[in-house]
């Protein structure tokens, strides 16, 4: 009796469920196409767009960001008094889990930051959530506005199997590099080059001193300290075409062998903080605030931070590789603004987009602290954002941006920074290490 | 159930053949139940099968994305994929930690309260039971800032003593039993107030008669305080086998699943494939197998207990 009805509640449920149905749907050919029915030929006109709210989900909820990004919205308010912007601000990881599923609701939002590679912004071109901005690029001039490297990020194809190239799906704001902090009372010169690094290094070590802070109990902040090193030791398009998954790249080679060989160099000779893998991030950052240790392996993010700790202490450098002139760092640009196929304002969407990467914007973003992506901004007044900028100017004139490892599949952040904190605490070798990422890689590339 | 039917179906038989036994269920008695099995079937039911046939796909959660038929292929990984399988192992070392530990714990201080009747009972009782209390979240924060190599309080403690720290949360062998001692401080709290509970509900004259025939301390804990606890011990032993099955919150705050995979479990793969990595079928495979194990796993506790009373 008590298994028949259970079953019978089974079968029930299953109905009600609609099993029968693949999740999804099968397959994508009786879909529209994700070209726009309307593509746009001239800049539009917002004021004659009449009474609309624009709904925006952004992720700048940190002081200066969200400084930023209410300064140019009030503007935008100014400037068209029919449109109303409605703001929802979520954390990074907030957003990186809901993003999707919001753009897929009926409620969707308008404009969206949605983050570059596979793992968000290919996902959602692939499920046609995002609308293709090459149309409005050419309208408002957009790609004069970044270098191709920078434009490149945010680019997919439209079935979202290509990363990197194709159509232009939105814009950042914010440059973004990791590079490395040294503490000015510990480092009287900047080293320039890979091999005046790694002797300041042993000379800090030498002196009882800690020579980088590391702190990658969360996982993350291994791919940055990795890649920063990989940076030196492989070619910079070999890096690129392996994120794009670009025909013949690969990650198990001799070139990135090298990377993984030196960064273990480095733990081994103690060039870093002995417990790193157990050290939280931002403890390790304050630890180096603290004068701690000699440099520290970080982003930009963490600048307005440092500053307010260490004063005119802190220098901020790029990676020091084989050739001073031709500097290579990981790095990139924020989240892209984005417009969402759900939207029926786009064109009101596109001039907000417009409004927040324009020469107007760099300076708020330089007023409120931060780094603009954009060509041609205004130098900061003082301090380390000065660094910052010269370091942004000198890497894009060198064309030496890496795209952060962990756009590369849906799982790829999942697959190596675990993979990473085994290499640094010599569970895999080098090449062990390599050939593994190389089989997680693999094994997406044959499912595409 | 059987022992307490039987004088019924006796009723029933000796009773006229047409009048209706009162025990007997009846058809209009399913009405009754039908607005809470609605309930049940619209949260419970129809979510589990819908997360059954979505674990039979490769998909990546979006609407308007194919969808890929994958069989079993879903469930056979959990057993080949090594982060899976280890996934799974790490789960039930942590039933040592979660489940066992707590009760082992609660049992001795259960022990020690039936032989002696310490004044401020209540008092000692909430503050053992308050880790319970505290939201996990916070637990998992706080710890974390206990376990910090450079500055935490559990290094400082051990450098008074000359002994070197150790990076509990970063190190491969290291990381996985600390993750489960938090486990331990958050579930025995539960267990004593459980087991001690129990221990008050034993006759004194149980002692009484032990004592008389000589039983020391130990002895009389064997003979009396542990067979009147078992239905206690059950309780505890369920609540705290699901909550070390189900756990998630605790490693992903303090390790999230690392160093390499060394901390994993099935409740964060099943976040970390259903929100980071695009893989909505595996995740829900997961999600079955998790449930699967849970309902296996406190069944045989519950029949185990059953049998023994």
């Amino acid at each position: 009796m008590k298994a028949k009805s259970v079953l019978a509640a089974f079968a029930l449920s299953a109905l009600v469920a609609g099993c029968g149905a693949a999740p999804g749907g099968d397959s994508n050919e009786d879909k529209p196409a994700s070209t726009p029915a309307a593509t746009a030929e001239a800049k539009p006109d917002i004021a004659k767009a009449g009474d609309v709210t624009l709904k925006v989900w952004d992720q700048n909820v940190r002081g200066g960001q969200n400084a930023e990004i209410e300064e140019l919205n009030k503007q935008f308010e100014a400037k068209y008094p029919n449109v109303k912007i409605d703001r929802t601000k979520k954390s990074f990881e907030d957003l990186l889990k809901t993003v999707k599923l919001a753009a897929s609701g009926a409620d969707a939002p308008d404009v969206v930051q949605a983050n570059q590679g596979r793992g968000v912004m290919g996902e959602m071109v692939k499920a046609q959530l995002l609308r293709p901005v090459t149309d409005y690029a050419k309208v408002y001039d957009w790609e004069s506005r970044y270098s191709s490297t920078l434009l490149d990020l945010n680019k997919f194809s439209a079935d979202g199997a290509e990363f990197g190239s194709g159509d232009l799906y939105g814009l950042s704001q914010m440059g973004e590099i990791v590079g490395v902090f040294y503490n000015k009372e510990k480092v009287a010169t900047p080293p320039t080059t890979l091999t005046e690094f790694e002797a300041s290094l042993q000379q800090v070590k030498d002196g009882g001193d800690t020579p980088i802070m590391f702190g990658n109990l969360e996982k993350w902040p291994g791919i940055h300290n990795f890649e920063s090193v990989l940076g030196q030791t492989a070619d910079k398009q070999a890096i690129r075409d392996f994120v794009f998954a670009r025909d013949g790249a690969s990650f198990d080679n001799p070139e990135f062998q090298a990377g993984a060989t030196k960064i273990k160099e480095w733990v081994d000779k103690g060039y870093f903080n002995k417990n790193f893998n157990g050290t939280d991030y931002d403890p390790a950052w304050q630890s180096f605030a603290k004068g701690k240790s000699a440099y520290l392996i970080a982003g930009t993010w963490v600048t307005a931070d440092l500053a307010d700790q260490m004063g005119d202490n802190v220098g901020f450098m790029l990676m020091p590789g084989a050739d001073a002139n031709a500097p290579v760092s990981l790095g990139g640009e924020d989240l892209p603004f984005t417009i969402t196929t759900a939207s029926k304002v786009p064109d009101v969407a596109s001039a907000y987009i417009d409004f927040l990467t324009d020469a107007n914007a760099a300076k708020v973003l330089v007023d409120t602290n931060n780094l603009p992506a954009m060509k041609g901004a205004p130098a900061p007044a003082g301090g380390v954002s000065v660094d910052v900028a010269n370091a942004w100017q000198k890497l894009n004139d060198a064309d030496g941006v890496i795209p952060y490892l962990d756009y590369t599949t849906p799982t790829f952040y999942d697959d190596i920074s675990g993979a990473i904190q085994e290499l640094l605490a010599g569970k895999q070798s080098p090449t062990e290490f390599t050939a593994g990422v190389q089989s997680a890689f693999d094994k997406w590339s044959e499912s595409r | 159930m059987g022992v307490a039917a039987a004088p019924l179906e006796a009723a029933a038989r000796e009773g006229s053949p047409g009048e209706r036994p009162p025990g007997e269920p009846r058809l209009v008695g399913y009405l009754y139940v039908l607005p809470a099995f609605a309930v049940f079937a619209v949260f419970v039911l129809v979510p589990l099968v819908h997360a059954a046939w979505i674990s039979l796909w490769d998909w990546n959660g979006l609407p308007n994305s194919p969808a890929t038929w994958a069989g079993i292929g879903n469930y056979t990984d959990v057993f080949t994929d090594e982060q899976l399988r280890s996934a799974f192992v790490h789960a039930l070392i942590l039933l040592v930690f979660y489940a066992v530990l707590p009760i082992l714990i609660g049992l001795l201080l259960a022990g020690v309260m039936a032989r002696a009747r310490v004044r401020g009972l209540a008092l000692f009782r909430t503050i053992l039971f308050l880790p319970q209390v505290i939201a996990m979240v916070v637990v998992a924060t706080m710890w974390k800032m206990i376990y910090d190599p450079e500055n935490g309080a559990l290094n400082r403690f051990l450098g008074w003593f000359g002994i070197e720290g150790k990076s509990w949360l970063g190190d491969f062998s290291l990381a996985l039993p600390s993750v489960g001692l938090i486990g331990t401080w958050v579930y025995f709290g539960l267990a004593m107030v459980l087991l001690t509970a129990g221990v008050q509900k034993i006759p004194p004259s149980l002692y009484d008669a032990a004592r008389v025939d000589g039983a020391g301390p130990f002895r009389e804990f064997l003979a009396v305080t542990l067979p009147g606890l078992r239905g206690e011990i059950a309780v505890a032993l369920t609540l705290t086998t699901i909550y070390a099955l189900r756990n998630f919150d605790l490693v992903y705050i303090t390790t999230q699943g690392g160093p390499g995979d060394s901390t994993t479990v099935p409740a964060f793969q099943v976040f970390s494939r259903a929100f980071q990595g695009s893989q909505v079928g595996s995740a829900a495979a997961v999600g079955i197998t998790l449930t699967f194990v849970i309902f296996l796993i406190s069944f045989a506790i519950n029949r185990v207990a059953e049998r023994s009373t």
